[in-house]
């Protein structure tokens, strides 16, 4: 395969007084060469980007003063969840924030889909307000939350400062910092 | 007793075959390999479970780093845009920027702006060479009265005008979520209600419902 045969067909004599050159060994030592590209595969491996940056969708609702245009919430079937700090969620049902309970991200998915179970799918809806505290990645985890839980109704909303100051008692008297 | 007598092999192997694969994998990799652009700005995106690849053209990307600054970029093609954009912003708010200093913006296909507009000049007086390393302030926009990147995304808007424009957000894991409502505000201003986050994509977790969903459709992604 590597090895190849220069050493042509037939001896043909060559002319008189030349001499017959040795005959020399074309086979090569192919370690190096395989060293060498396996050091350069090992290279493009690690440099290699596979896995390309996902994009998440989000719409925004229209803010909007007018009341007919505005959508309609059924206070039953609505769920408040606030990320907070230190990876803190507290949550409420309906639009009383002072029944305020606190979850973390692995509790709330179960809150959810509770929830999500209890209620007519048609008017479910989960309100989502991040405090001052939580960070982008509560945030983006929580849309998330909603994609994996088959939520179909979300907002993202300003917290109001009634239900952020219940949120910093709240965490006072569970002594999180 | 008598040993069977075993006859000496050759220790050299042929390595032929070995090289063979050797260089097919690295031409493999060679091929699918992708090299990273540089990225002046170092951000760890959350993860989701969206699969859907971000776009890379038309791309008008807010970037929020990990101390909650906001920078506003547009992807390397759009130089007619980006132009757009700097003439934009310049008139309206009477920045006085010199050709010069436009075209530093618009020609240099890693511009990113992170600074407030009284500062906009000095930073487009630099050598695009000199901005590694430089610390900007970011953008203001937690302020809702003084919220600049309003005026940043109406000057896209507007450049882009006709073109699909692609909003994206690149937000660090631990950046706070007022600078991200900034940017919502921002949005919202604009009537710029549909954006795209960036995120490293990760599969559904075991036992959710999307998750069920994907393996009944033959694990096909879901958007």
């Amino acid at each position: 395969m590597a090895e190849m045969d220069t050493s042509g067909g037939g001896h043909k004599k060559k002319g008189p007084g030349v001499k017959k050159s040795k005959k020399q060994s074309t086979r090569v030592d192919l370690t190096p060469m395989v060293d060498l590209g396996f050091l350069l595969i090992t290279f493009f491996i690690f440099t290699t980007t596979m896995s390309q940056p996902t994009a998440m969708k989000l719409n925004l609702p229209k803010d909007t003063d007018k009341p007919d245009e505005q959508n309609k919430l059924k206070e039953s079937a609505a769920l408040t969840v606030m990320p907070a700090k230190n990876n803190q969620v507290f949550y409420y049902e309906g639009l009383d924030p002072t029944k305020i309970q606190s979850a973390n991200f692995k509790g709330i998915r179960d809150v959810i889909l509770d929830k999500k179970k209890r209620t007519d799918p048609k008017d479910f809806m989960v309100i989502i307000k991040p405090t001052q505290d939580a960070t982008y990645k509560n945030t983006v985890d929580m849309l998330d939350e909603m994609k994996i839980d088959d939520v179909k109704r979300f907002a993202l909303v300003d917290i109001t400062p009634d239900e952020y100051k219940i949120v910093t008692l709240t965490e006072q008297a569970n002594g999180i910092k | 007793m008598p040993r069977a007598k075993i006859p000496r092999k050759s220790t050299s192997i042929d390595m032929t075959a070995m090289c063979d694969v050797a260089f097919l994998l690295l031409s493999f990799f060679i091929l699918a390999t992708k090299f990273k652009p540089p990225e002046a700005l170092t951000v760890t995106t959350p993860n989701s479970v969206s699969s859907k690849v971000a776009p890379d053209k038309n791309v008008v990307l807010i970037t929020i780093d990990k101390d909650a600054k906001v920078y506003f970029s547009v992807s390397d093609g759009n130089t007619s845009e980006k132009k757009d954009i700097i003439d934009a912003v310049n008139t309206a708010k009477n920045l006085g920027l010199t050709d010069a200093e436009k075209k530093n913006f618009s020609t240099n296909p890693t511009a990113y702006i992170g600074v407030p507009f009284t500062q906009l000049k000095a930073l487009l007086d630099k050598n695009p060479a000199d901005l590694k390393g430089y610390a900007m302030p970011g953008i203001p926009v937690k302020d809702s009265t003084d919220n600049e990147l309003v005026d940043w995304v109406r000057a896209a808007v507007g450049a882009f005008q006709g073109a699909k424009m692609n909003l994206l957000v690149k937000g660090d894991d631990a950046s706070k979520y007022p600078s991200f409502q900034g940017v919502i505000i921002a949005f919202k201003k604009n009537d710029q209600l549909k954006f795209q986050m960036v995120t490293n994509p990760v599969g559904a977790p075991v036992g959710t419902e999307l998750y069920n969903a994907q393996q009944k459709s033959g694990s096909k992604s879901s958007e």
